[in-house]
């Protein structure tokens, strides 16, 4: 094995990160810590992304470069209405503990 | 003899490059030019705090500092050795690391978005193709070390200030690039190098600076307003309101990491000012063509330093607003307006060359701003002041 | 492989570490940071100018902010006395490890048939906003659509209604 490519290389740091984020996001109790565990994720995935964009036979049709600007703003729209909930969800428990939000009655 | 004048800079760079072997030469030139760069705007940084204090001084019928040295003029050096042997502080109960990393980050971050200004022909420290994206990239981050500089300081002044500073930091982000986004509609390019050459055409002696075009001033005039909240000065500069939060996210520092931010903030003042000037200005091009043979890093440096004095006239004549005015004029005045103008300058590009579209797209931005200007002085949000004084 | 990838690659995960173990929440939000500029630092290593600067602008200027700004909203930055991971934190482990096992596996043992070393790809931007505004013309509609409305969603479930709240 010993030898190992670029492109393996990148895919080998998002599998880490994919992996220390999933880590994160189920182990952690505060519901921001899962979050952030989440976005973690999706990093990874965008530098699976552009890493195969780059070493892929048409980088000129920036296919695997477009799904990662599209997903970087995905992103940024799931981190804001997921931190509302959040917010929201703290107004009526008084907790972001994900260990006592267990009643499905506000 | 002219041409030289105006390459001066470059010149002496590839001078200094020829005394070394040909594999450093890239690494000197980079060097040479970030040296330049960490040396020039200290430099100015302390003319603008001289001005600054002098021109409030004269607005405010007093005299200003005029002690050190001949009518004051060594006051930064003054101010400077002070604040390097002063005590750095470090409250107690403080979070130290991220407390010492706050400034720092700051002023790294501010530095980094002059690598794409272009401040004179031929001298862009890096020409990339998205340098404006690079430029607003490197001042989103500045939020983030005004944060670590109010969290970390255990300090509820200090917090506070923090917290106003970044929101209000983040909704004017929004009109801010909105404004800038015409200029890269217009040129087509996001390069500050090609929106410089876009503009530094003449046509009747008088220049295409996108500042003499409707959508321009407009988008010019939003840019000022974005960038006075973005550098938290007079009349936005809430977040170190002295009369309600101390000093506002560096109350707790003090020091060379005080003196430290005060850098950060000027610099970035005369970053975005160089942006404004690039943008707007027409950057390093000269105001009419016959004045053509003046170095073009003249032109820059005496825009940036005018729009430091329009910074300096604004913070003398205008009062601060209060919190709620602040987020109202953001998001109902200054982005609906933006919003269209992103639109006005489509239509522009649109109806091609002749008379109408001055016509059209004036009209339709002067219509906007009197009707919201309109409706906007009736509504309580941002309506003239009321004074209620103790009985 | 570069030096450059080795330490980039290191200061990343060490911040995606950190950001995932840390007590304090506010210092895992700063520590996330750090795995993100590393990242976008990655980004602009393949030659994707254009993402890793977007990479900085969305991440570090709005995510990582809005994050903090929850922390604080939430009391979050208080560590609880039962501890910061979940009871089920040893099986979550188990999963991820496996997850990334499996991961590892798959790539060191496939053999691809892209070439190891193609040429740097010159993309400008202008190629891709016409692209943008040509060939993925309705994904860019329909993630405005998505902001916009991700937009008043955030405002109306964050929004302080009077009266219903304890």
């Amino acid at each position: 094995m010993g030898h190992v490519t670029a492109l393996q290389g990148y895919l080998l740091l998002a599998a880490l990160l994919f992996a220390i984020g999933l880590a994160g996001a189920l182990t952690r109790r505060n519901a921001i810590l899962v979050l952030i565990g989440i976005e973690l994720m999706l990093n990874a995935a965008n530098l699976n992304l552009i890493a195969f964009w780059r070493y892929g036979p048409h980088p000129e049709a920036l296919t695997g470069m477009m799904f990662a600007i599209f997903s970087i703003a995905v992103a940024a729209a799931e981190a804001a209405v997921g931190l509302g909930l959040v917010i929201h969800i703290y107004r009526f428990t008084q907790t972001t503990d994900l260990d006592q939000m267990n009643r499905m009655k506000g | 003899m002219i041409k030289n004048a105006d390459q001066i800079f470059v010149l002496l760079q590839h001078w200094i490059m020829s005394f070394f072997p040909s594999v450093l030469q890239p690494i000197v030139g980079v060097l040479l030019a970030v040296v330049t760069i960490i040396c020039v705007f200290p430099a100015l940084f302390a003319i603008a705090v001289l001005l600054e204090r002098k021109g409030l001084g004269r607005m405010q019928n007093r005299f200003g500092p005029n002690r050190v040295g001949p009518l004051g003029i060594l006051q930064p050096v003054a101010d400077g050795l002070k604040s390097l042997t002063k005590e750095d502080i470090v409250p107690t109960s403080a979070d130290a690391v991220v407390h010492f990393l706050a400034p720092v980050f700051l002023v790294v971050v501010v530095f980094m978005g002059y690598a794409v200004l272009p401040m004179g022909r031929n001298m862009t420290l890096v020409n990339m193709d998205a340098g404006l994206l690079f430029f607003f990239a490197m001042g989103a981050s500045t939020e983030l070390s005004v944060f670590m500089a109010g969290w970390s300081s255990r300090n509820k002044y200090s917090l506070l200030g923090a917290m106003r500073a970044v929101a209000q930091m983040i909704s004017y982000e929004v009109p801010l690039l909105l404004s800038s986004l015409v200029v890269v509609m217009m040129t087509g390019s996001m390069n500050l190098g090609r929106i410089v050459d876009a503009q530094n055409q003449y046509s009747w002696g008088l220049p295409h600076w996108y500042i003499f075009t409707p959508w321009g001033f407009a988008a010019f005039l939003l840019y000022a307003i974005a960038t006075t909240a973005e550098s938290n000065r007079s009349p936005f500069d809430l977040p170190e309101g002295e009369s309600e939060l101390v000093a506002g996210y560096f109350t707790e520092y003090s020091g060379f990491k005080f003196a430290l931010f005060f850098l950060g903030e000027y610099v970035g003042m005369l970053s975005v000012s160089g942006l404004g000037t690039t943008l707007f200005l027409g950057g390093w091009s000269a105001p009419f063509s016959f004045l053509t043979w003046v170095p073009s890093w003249i032109w820059f440096f005496g825009k940036v330093m005018m729009s430091i004095c329009v910074f300096i006239w604004l913070r003398g004549t205008l009062p601060r607003m209060r919190q709620d005015q602040l987020m109202n004029f953001a998001w109902k005045f200054v982005l609906p307006l933006s919003l269209l103008n992103v639109f006005v300058a489509a239509l522009w590009r649109f109806l091609g060359d002749g008379w109408a579209r001055w016509g059209v797209c004036s009209a339709i931005l002067l219509v906007a701003y009197f009707v919201m200007a309109k409706v906007g002085m009736k509504s309580e949000h941002f309506g003239p002041r009321s004074y209620r004084y103790a009985e | 492989m570069t030096i450059v990838f080795y330490v980039i690659a290191a200061i990343t995960v060490a911040g995606a570490l950190a950001a995932m173990l840390l007590k304090n929440t506010v210092h895992c939000a700063l520590a996330l940071t750090v795995a993100f500029a590393g990242l976008a630092i990655q980004f602009l290593e393949l030659d994707a100018q254009f993402a890793g600067f977007a990479q900085i602008l969305v991440y570090i200027g709005a995510v990582a902010i809005l994050v903090v700004f929850a922390i604080l909203l939430t009391r979050g930055s208080e560590t609880p006395k039962e501890g910061v991971f979940s009871k089920t934190w040893l099986a979550g482990l188990a999963i991820a490890a496996m997850v990334f096992a499996v991961l590892s596996w798959a790539v060191l043992n496939s053999t691809s048939s892209l070439p190891g070393d193609s040429p740097k790809p010159t993309v400008s931007v202008l190629e891709i906003g016409n692209a943008l505004m040509g060939r993925y013309v309705l994904p860019l509609e329909i993630v405005a659509v998505l902001l916009t409305s991700a937009l008043i969603g955030a405002v109306i479930v964050a929004k302080h209604e009077k009266g219903s709240a304890k």
